[in-house]
């Protein structure tokens, strides 16, 4: 079952490592998606499978059954589910928010930030006077 | 008990500043000042942690009386609470400064709530004795960095949040990988556990993936040397007062995590490892620098310093006596302090000029002398003049890679602290010294809340210069708790009787020149 699980964890991680080449922001914030999914199910195996008795312990009982399934990992990988899930979201409204002001995706045509930076050689005084407040 | 809230008075006072002013989200000024009170709460009780960090040694606490290993813990040893009160200061100091940088509209954008989230996330990573629960806060500090980033939704600044966070959460998810597998080697996330179950363990290939892997998320956080490139092209495009807090305590939350990692989990100890880490530490100082010397933006020059001022701490790590760490330390906290400090001197300079282009500036030697001589204590400081407090902090680590045959390493820094000496002094020549290219009738203002945090740090700045033995002391206590993790092991098992692989000589008496190398801990071999 384990060598399943790494099989898939395998794929998730090379399909997440692939798309995150793009230029595409759209298969970029995938790409991440998904890699955040090899990493919670690596932490779902990390916690070793073998049963499915629920960590609960049982009614009239004080103690966990012995063959109980590791809660730990369950734990984990809910946390980091919560917060794949927040951060995808903000990335999308990321995204969302620089195709309305770009409009475009393609990672390459947009360099507002770069040319912030860029030192242009003003010419004019009005030019001067502009400069360090308009940019992109 | 009440230890234990001293332990938490630093993530939960900005966590329920940010809380409060969430619920005034309307009143900007109602905001402003709750947000100032709590700045203010912050420093105190940072401080007092300091405190009780300097008289009674380690402090670590369990939540919710779960015992050491199965619950989360925090631990603050002397390199975290010093870390806790620098970021104390800084936060007051950038606190005042955004009163008069940050306008409503950045306010009504969520500008406070953010802020004092970020502090909350930085405290938390700096305080945890858990991995997974280092995680967490990395991602406190993430979201909240981003929103910091956006606040203002102007093109460039969407434009580099985008390239902010692509490498960042790939970074955090190369850390999670890095949990998962040695939480399936070790079958414990408890810091101090860690420390005492690997050493016992062999270096299987799960256990070098992990340790490489923390190497590699912790480096794009703290901006080591392949993988910098988010921070200078995203920095410059926010406001001053959030560059000033990310270039103090970002990177730096990476920095200690890799001290932490590094020093606690796993050690520093094969030749191969060692000169690893040297070669990106030189790295990360010669690209950064050079990466500045052709920039005329401000703030890039600035950001891509920041690069270059983590490589010296990277070298602390690297060479690994306890001088080394010592001076690395010593390094992080100046480095805090005068990297912020210049950050809200280049908004003073934008504010006198009218521009952050240099090209474009000129003439603040005449209108504003004062700011130049605020200018000069930090960007002296940065290139390591004497008597300023980055002096002190390169020769703290240069001299121990001198002593321990790392002598290209510190030439590689000498060179590199005259290279930041071109910056800055590109900065003064064409800000301060050159004729302004349009000449103004009367010079512009610069308000009080500007310069009054400037002052402020520039003093600090002095003080850890002229009266540096205080503040090596601390270090040196910050670096025998990394070289001999059996205290902060001990901290989190009152109970327990150490074995005998962790029995340690007796902590040396706070010698302030540093310690032989024979004084490293054998302790720890996963490699």
């Amino acid at each position: 079952m384990t060598i399943v699980y790494a099989l898939a964890v395998a794929a998730y991680v090379g399909c997440g490592l692939y798309m995150m080449l793009s230029r595409h922001i759209v298969r970029l914030v995938l790409g991440l998606a998904l890699l955040t999914n090899g990493a919670i199910l690596l932490i779902f195996v990390a916690g070793r499978l073998g049963t499915t008795t629920p960590a609960v312990i049982e009614r009239g009982s004080t103690v966990l059954a012995p063959d109980a399934a590791n809660a730990l990992p369950q734990a984990l990988v809910l946390t980091a589910i919560v917060i794949g899930f927040a951060l995808t979201a903000f990335a999308i409204a990321l995204i969302v928010m620089a195709y309305r002001r770009f409009g475009t995706l393609d990672l390459g045509s947009i360099n507002a930030a770069e040319s912030m930076g860029v030192p242009r050689v003003a010419t004019s005084p009005a030019a001067l006077a502009n400069d360090g407040r308009h940019h992109g | 008990m009440a230890d234990t809230l001293d332990l938490l008075w630093p993530v939960l006072v900005p966590i329920a500043t940010a809380a409060l002013t969430v619920c005034f989200w309307q009143n900007p000024k109602l905001q402003r000042e709750i947000g100032l009170l709590g700045l203010a709460i912050l420093f105190a009780v940072s401080l007092r942690l300091l405190w009780q960090v300097v008289e009674g040694g380690v402090i670590a606490k369990q939540f919710g009386s779960w015992p050491a290993p199965f619950g989360i813990g925090f631990v603050a040893d002397p390199l975290s609470a010093a870390l806790v009160a620098v970021s104390g200061l800084l936060a007051l100091a950038v606190g005042v400064f955004a009163l008069a940088t940050i306008g409503e509209r950045l306010e009504r954008a969520g500008f406070h709530p953010l802020f004092h989230g970020l502090l909350a996330g930085v405290n938390g990573a700096f305080l945890t004795g858990d991995i997974f629960n280092l995680y967490v806060w990395f991602e406190v500090m993430l979201i909240t960095s981003l929103g910091l980033l956006v606040v203002g939704r102007t093109k460039a600044q969407i434009d580099g949040a985008i390239r902010y966070a692509a490498l960042n959460l790939f970074g955090t998810i190369l850390f999670l990988i890095a949990v998962a597998l040695l939480y399936g080697a070790t079958g414990t996330l408890n810091m101090a556990d860690l420390a005492l179950l690997l050493p016992t363990m062999e270096a299987t290939p799960g256990l070098v993936a992990a340790a490489l892997l923390f190497l590699a998320a912790f480096g794009i956080k703290a901006g080591l040397f392949p993988v910098f490139f988010w921070l200078p092209a995203s920095y410059h495009t926010t406001p001053f007062a959030v560059a000033a807090i990310f270039a103090g305590l970002l990177t730096k939350v990476g920095v200690y995590a890799c001290f932490r990692v590094f020093t606690l989990l796993f050690t520093v100890e094969g030749e191969v490892f060692r000169q690893l880490l040297a070669v990106i530490a030189a790295l990360t100082m010669v690209t950064g620098v050079l990466g500045a010397a052709v920039q005329w933006n401000i703030r890039r020059i600035l950001s891509f310093h920041i690069i270059s001022q983590i490589g010296y701490m990277l070298m602390g790590l690297a060479i690994f006596t306890q001088a080394a760490l010592l001076g690395a330390a010593f390094y992080i906290v100046h480095h805090i302090i005068v990297k912020a400090n210049l950050f809200l001197l280049a908004g003073a300079i934008q504010r006198a000029s009218g521009t952050d282009n240099l090209k474009a500036s000129g003439g603040l030697l005449r209108s504003h002398p004062w700011l130049a001589v605020l200018f000069l204590i930090p960007a002296l400081s940065l290139a390591g003049l004497p008597p300023l407090s980055g002096f002190w902090a390169k020769y703290l680590v240069i001299e121990p890679a001198l002593r321990d045959g790392f002598a290209w390493l510190a030439a590689v820094a000498l060179a590199v602290g005259l290279l930041t000496l071109y910056s800055m002094g590109k900065i003064w020549l064409e800000a301060f010294w050159k004729a302004a290219p349009v000449q103004r009738r009367r010079p512009r203002r610069v308000p009080l809340a500007v310069t009054l945090p400037i002052l402020l740090l520039g003093l600090v700045t002095m003080t850890i210069g002229l009266a540096a033995d205080p503040f090596v002391r601390l270090a040196n206590e910050a670096a025998l708790v990394l070289v001999e993790p059996a205290r902060y092991v001990a901290a989190v098992f009152p109970d327990l009787v150490p074995p005998p692989a962790m029995l340690a000589e007796p902590p040396a008496a706070l010698p302030v020149e540093p310690a032989s190398p024979q004084h490293l801990v054998q302790y720890g071999d996963v490699r």
